[in-house]
């Protein structure tokens, strides 16, 4: 990455940053229901995914996947709607803070059943190959879903079918509220699992977005040349709990203040300083990250509930909800 | 073509005519490539379409039906098979939570134009797991289309519907009707999605049956005729959409209702059905209805023991001829 590329992936985390925050909040102030699974921490995966793909690419995230939303074009302000049950919604209100997806920048869901995502993110990619595209797919998921079963079939199809697709684990280290390695027979529950599916397993530090981007961006060629599907995990950690109930008080608090030290935009910060961007130009990008998420939390505020009416559009392709004649 | 073709056949036929009018439907599932299927359903489409458009899958039900997802999403229109419906559960989650839901949770950003078809049903001896009548499973889901032919040329003009479809069906192919044959269908032959069909009529009684009960049904109605009872008899063809509109208007005829289900009488279809008549049908009524459904156990493995189970013709008379002493 380039400074200005560098920036431009830096703002992009302190906007994903500031609207998690803002989520937070908005749910303590009782604006948002249900619950919320925020990624505050993850963002450089995310972002430096981003950065690697094109356009045309698809994406396909888990009920975490606020992040990867936004990296792909969703607005704060049409995330934190949704959050907060407005009509401006991304996904209308019927969605929720587990299902943000923006299909017109080939977001193609976040999806809240653990692993569901990883055949479609194959099929996605069989579905390139057959229409003649070097189109890709990447499915991100976290550390709990490399022990279930459409993990394993989803490798196995992609390694057999030599599938365009990047499985990226984010792995923050524990299954919900369990350490991932108290539940896992190998130390690396996404790499280590690789050779089983005769496919590249690598690893990658999650918090640092240069290398994620460097990272996808090489298995991404390989994928596009044909060589087929690889693995990647990405360590990083959660800078809040599982879920809204979940203070995380099982993280011994040692562990939780090494890896806010190494929180990925202090390590963006640090590189952009590194390659001579005055530490002013960042502060600069922070401040303009912060107004647009307050500009977002208020034009949020301010739309419109749904139209009741809209809960019974959207079942089948006519926009309807008819089950009978 | 010949002068008759079997259900079997007709799937292939289907498929094929679809495939050769458009390029976006390719299939996938367990042993349909060289192999033609275990049911020997696929046979020729292989041969005619080449491992870019029929891909053999490994036993990963989850993959199958993802991946199929996955594809439909993104400009292809998958036809995905399910070697047996009782294997639906193992990729439940599919059907249940992701393909159904996907349009409705994204606020309609997403279309999901596939095919799950599955050899459905009792009657062969296969044991427990892998002869239940499972079309009653997928009825309990919002945003799934559900077909389930009873003859080959609705088996060829339903195939067409679904496969155009932009939403989701699960086809229900019967095993117990794969030998039988009928008329080919002429050339384009569509049945509208959610259209059912009278295939006899008649003014005493409407039987409602799908799939391998319609010729149930109808070898009763041909036994019930010999007692002066004229049996109508109404192919669902579909339970998504349910075509409520086709059973009342029979029922406008003979103001007497018998379904004729094979899934289990607990969560059958019939259930959903009577309660519709029952809400807006309850005047066109003589008689109380009466559901013929499958037992609530798990399929048995001895024929003895399975014709206890399914409903069977004698069944269906001996409830008629109760209903219309009432």
């Amino acid at each position: 990455m380039d400074p200005a590329g560098l920036l431009a992936a830096y703002e992009q985390m302190a906007v994903i940053r500031r609207t998690e925050k803002a989520a937070h909040d908005l749910f303590l102030q009782g604006l948002v229901k249900g619950t919320t699974y925020l990624a505050a921490g993850h963002e450089a995966i995310a972002v430096g995914a981003s950065a690697a793909l094109r356009p045309d690419d698809y994406v396909f995230a888990t009920y975490r996947g606020h992040h990867h939303a936004m990296a792909r074009g969703a607005t704060p302000e049409e995330c934190l709607a949704e959050l907060m049950s407005r009509a401006t919604g991304l996904c209308k209100a019927k969605g929720g803070s587990m299902h943000l997806t923006k299909a017109s920048t080939g977001m193609l869901g976040s999806y809240a059943i653990v692993g569901a995502h990883l055949p479609m993110a194959a099929g996605a990619a069989w579905s390139a190959r057959l229409r003649g595209t070097d189109q890709i797919a990447v499915a991100f998921f976290g550390d709990g879903a490399t022990n279930i079963g459409a993990f394993h079939e989803a490798l196995n199809l992609a390694a057999v079918w030599k599938l365009p697709v990047l499985f990226v684990c984010e792995n923050n280290l524990y299954m919900e509220y369990t350490p991932i390695a108290d539940v896992t027979a190998v130390p690396r529950p996404a790499a280590d699992r690789a050779p089983a599916y005769g496919i590249p397993g690598e690893l990658v530090d999650g918090n640092d977005v240069v290398a994620v981007q460097e990272a996808v961006a090489r298995l991404a060629r390989r994928a596009r040349a044909g060589d087929g599907p690889a693995l990647l995990e990405a360590e990083t950690y959660r800078h809040f709990g599982h879920s809204r109930a979940d203070p995380a008080t099982y993280r011994p608090a040692e562990e939780v203040e090494r890896w806010l030290k190494r929180d990925p935009l202090d390590l963006a910060r640090g590189r952009l300083v590194e390659m001579g961007v005055a530490e002013a130009v960042v502060n600069e990008a922070d401040d303009r990250a912060t107004t647009a998420v307050q500009k977002a939390v208020e034009a949020a505020k301010a739309a419109p509930p749904p139209d009741p009416r809209e809960a019974l559009t959207d079942v089948w392709a006519d926009g309807g909800a008819a089950w009978r004649t | 073509m010949a002068d008759v073709i079997t259900y079997r056949e007709a799937v292939a036929e289907g498929i094929a005519r679809e495939m050769r009018r458009d390029p976006a439907v390719v299939c996938l599932g367990e042993d349909i490539g060289e192999a033609g299927g275990v049911f020997k359903t696929t046979v020729g489409l292989l041969k005619e379409f080449g491992p870019e458009r029929v891909w053999d899958t490994p036993i990963s039900e989850q993959a199958i039906v993802g991946a199929a997802m996955g594809a439909a999403m993104t400009g292809m229109r998958p036809v995905a098979e399910i070697m047996f419906s009782d294997f639906l559960a193992c990729c439940w989650d599919y059907l249940a939570n992701e393909i159904p839901k996907v349009r409705y949770m994204t606020g309609g950003q997403v279309t999901v134009p596939l095919v799950v078809r599955t050899a459905n049903g009792g009657g062969l001896g296969f044991g427990a797991q892998h002869s239940q009548a499972t079309e009653n499973w997928a009825f309990t889901i919002p945003g799934l289309k559900i077909a389930a032919p009873a003859t080959p040329a609705d088996v060829v003009g339903m195939m067409a519907a679904a496969i155009r479809s932009d939403d989701p069906v699960v086809f229900f192919e019967h095993k117990g009707l794969l030998a039988t044959k009928g008329a080919p269908p002429p050339p384009d032959h569509v049945v509208e999605l959610g259209r059912a069909t009278v295939v006899r009529e008649g003014a005493d009684v409407t039987l409602v049956a799908l799939a391998s009960m319609v010729p149930v049904a109808l070898k009763a109605a041909e036994l019930l005729s010999g007692d002066g009872i004229e049996a109508e008899v109404v192919d669902l063809r579909f339970l998504v959409p349910l075509d409520v509109s086709t059973v009342l208007a029979s029922l406008g005829r003979t103001s007497r209702l018998v379904t004729v289900e094979e899934n289990p009488y607990q969560g059958g279809w019939g259930g959903t059905l009577v309660s519709v008549v029952a809400d807006e049908g309850f005047g066109l009524l003589d008689a109380p209805v009466r559901r013929v459904a499958g037992e609530c156990v798990p399929l048995p493995f001895a024929d003895a023991l399975e014709e206890e189970v399914i409903p069977t013709v004698e069944k269906v008379v001996a409830a008629v001829r109760d209903l219309a002493a009432y």
